[in-house]
């Protein structure tokens, strides 16, 4: 992801503009791919007769009382907590296990190891709606349904592929030398999984982290099926709610929408070379 | 968090069938008589346990069995409450593959995951192309476009509902640039629906396949370019006899996730249509229907085979894409984790 040597990174630095052609190619894209984006943020801050009369207009004037009217509803925060205990512990959950899984998978020689590897490979090409009705009928046998729980086990589950493939490499890549050394200075594989593995591979815990926690945010038919009472939604489930209760005040829906998506897009900005970085790597294996 | 106790519980519990499962399903542990293979002792074996039980067992009861009962349910006529007794044999699957709205939502999944791959694919190899000449602000315009990936798909399908109306932002634009006689009615036309589904589909995945894409090229020797360019290669040429065929593994796999997903979509579409709308207006899936007419009528048993057909069908064009496209590029890759 990040191995451009500096030859290669002083070659890029030293190119062209490139023809303008170019730019306003990426220009027009930019703004097919970012309009329906602004078009919920703006749309937050105007009135409901601005958006009737121009639908595609600017503020004008800026009205800030929708946003402000879903910041002051205990609905909305109640969403936001929900939503980021499920994400925090889906993130834990996942990151946690699937480091361990993982260890096991890139450091230890073992038969039945092939298996194992090609059980996660296999989850890989299973989104979680071939097994909703089902997993229903399960969390609801666990008497899980309504809780937050019932959605985060499930989604630890099926974050476990994507981060076992994403760290399995990672952990292989460290020289076999560090761990001869460890060895020799008496430290055991538990040890070097605590001591050196694990730091070691914490670029790579940062990307899964990630992506788990974004994939539980967004995560809509999972709490669709678990969660039936208003007081245990999260964000999405909340927006869909509050786009049909609402339905008559669409700047409202668009402030509420646009404030729910914030998380998202801060993680994903803060920490994106991680995030392409670890889906492109681990596509190639 | 709970790492250690989930550790512990594993490595007791675990043990002895742990070690059942790692020697192969079924296969008696090796005799005793034999040498110890690769000298894997028994503290070897119990960490091996104690670290991949949890994932295993968590992987296991909530992915795994959960198909499996699925197909047991599948048989039954069955409301979701208690036991199932009212065994129907096959007639639920007889009536998946006999009800018209299903066959409807077959066809409907058949042309998005052809018109995804033939939509999709060349547009990102395009500005793959058009962003891998190293223009200024390259990592910006990248981030820019993968934003709507990363967006909820009910607030994209929020958003997009909004704006797709009659009287919406999009009909807005195209009336204030004088095309005010392209103004549709995006959501509701069957005629057109599935096209405006396959417009936001774009609109929502493209940035991964351009990105995805973009690594692929980036990872094509630029010595190869270079020599081509030193033979007199023009740069459509170069992209077309040296680019291209490097980036094919990349873009088999990409092709490959697309289909998947677009065999399982339902978020978008229940999100935007729901479940009414999305049959009169052409846009239902596999997936919609078996939430309309499983969990949402309160037939669990037969939400539970429309699961199974919906699984059998995206783990046979697994199956067959995995033998005859990716087998090149996968060699033991998913097999063996090298």
């Amino acid at each position: 992801m990040t191995r451009s040597t500096p030859a290669r990174r002083r070659a890029r630095r030293n190119r062209r503009w490139g023809s303008p052609i170019v730019y306003l190619a990426a220009l027009l894209l930019i703004g097919l791919m970012l309009g329906p984006v602004l078009y919920i943020i703006l749309g937050g801050f105007r009135t409901n007769s601005q958006i009737t009369v121009d639908p595609a207009g600017l503020p004008n004037p800026w009205e800030f009382g929708n946003y402000t009217g879903v910041l002051a509803s205990d609905t909305f925060w109640r969403q936001v907590a929900n939503s980021t205990i499920a994400a925090v512990a889906t993130t834990v959950g996942v990151v946690v296990l699937g480091v361990m899984a993982s260890y096991v998978l890139a450091r230890y020689r073992f038969r039945g190891r092939g298996a194992m590897y090609a059980l996660f490979a296999a989850g890989l090409m299973f989104p979680i709606t071939v097994a909703i009705t089902p997993l229903y009928i399960l969390v609801k046998n666990l008497g899980l349904v309504n809780t937050l729980p019932g959605v985060i086990l499930p989604q630890i589950a099926f974050g476990l592929p994507t981060t076992v493939i994403i760290l399995v490499p990672f952990l292989q890549a460290i020289p076999k030398e560090i761990e001869e050394a460890a060895a020799i200075d008496r430290c055991s594989r538990l040890g070097f999984f605590w001591r050196m593995a694990l730091p070691l591979s914490v670029p790579g815990l940062i990307t899964t982290g990630i992506l788990a926690f974004i994939g539980s945010w967004n995560s809509y038919l999972l709490p669709l099926f678990i969660l039936n009472n208003q007081d245990t939604f999260t964000l999405p489930l909340g927006v869909q709610a509050f786009a049909s209760e609402y339905s008559v005040d669409t700047a409202k829906v668009l402030a509420f929408t646009s404030l729910s998506m914030i998380p998202a897009l801060v993680f994903f900005s803060v920490f994106q070379r991680r995030i392409v970085g670890g889906l492109t790597g681990a596509l190639k294996g | 968090m709970s790492s250690n106790v989930g550790g512990d519980a594993a490595a007791l519990t675990e043990d002895a069938p742990g070690s059942r499962v790692r020697d192969g399903g079924g296969v008696q542990a090796p005799p005793p008589s034999r040498p110890r293979r690769r000298g894997i002792g028994w503290a070897q074996r119990l960490e091996i346990a104690a670290l991949s039980g949890p994932a295993i067992l968590m992987f296991l009861s909530f992915v795994i069995f959960p198909v499996l009962m699925a197909a047991y349910y599948g048989f039954y006529r069955w409301k979701g409450f208690g036991v199932p007794t009212n065994f129907v044999n096959l007639d639920n699957y007889k009536t998946i593959l006999q009800d018209g709205p299903f066959l409807e939502a077959l066809w409907h999944n058949a042309l998005i995951v052809v018109l995804s791959l033939v939509i999709q694919g060349p547009i990102a190899i395009v500005l793959a192309l058009l962003l891998n000449q190293g223009i200024r602000g390259q990592s910006i315009i990248r981030v820019l476009i993968f934003v709507p990936f990363v967006i909820a798909e009910v607030i994209a399908g929020t958003g997009w509902s909004l704006m797709l109306q009659t009287n919406g932002a999009v009909n807005g634009v195209l009336r204030s640039i004088g095309l005010g006689w392209l103004t549709e009615d995006w959501l509701a036309n069957p005629k057109l629906a599935l096209w405006t589904l396959m417009m936001i589909l774009t609109w929502k995945y493209i940035g991964f396949a351009v990105i995805l894409f973009l690594a692929g090229m980036q990872n094509i020797p630029e010595e190869l370019s270079e020599a081509a360019a030193v033979d007199g290669a023009s740069y459509w040429q170069t992209q077309r006899r040296i680019t291209l065929p490097l980036l094919g593994p990349t873009i088999r796999i990409w092709a490959f996730l697309s289909i998947i997903g677009a065999l399982q979509l339902f978020d978008l579409v229940y999100i935007i249509w729901g479940q009414y709308v999305a049959s009169t207006a052409g846009t239902s899936t596999m997936a919609t229907y078996m939430v309309t007419e499983g969990r949402n009528a309160g037939n669990y048993g037969y939400g539970n085979a429309v699961a199974v057909v919906l699984f059998l069908i995206s783990l046979l064009i697994a199956l067959l894409y995995q033998r005859f496209v990716l087998r090149r590029d996968t060699e033991g890759a998913l097999t063996e984790g090298r």
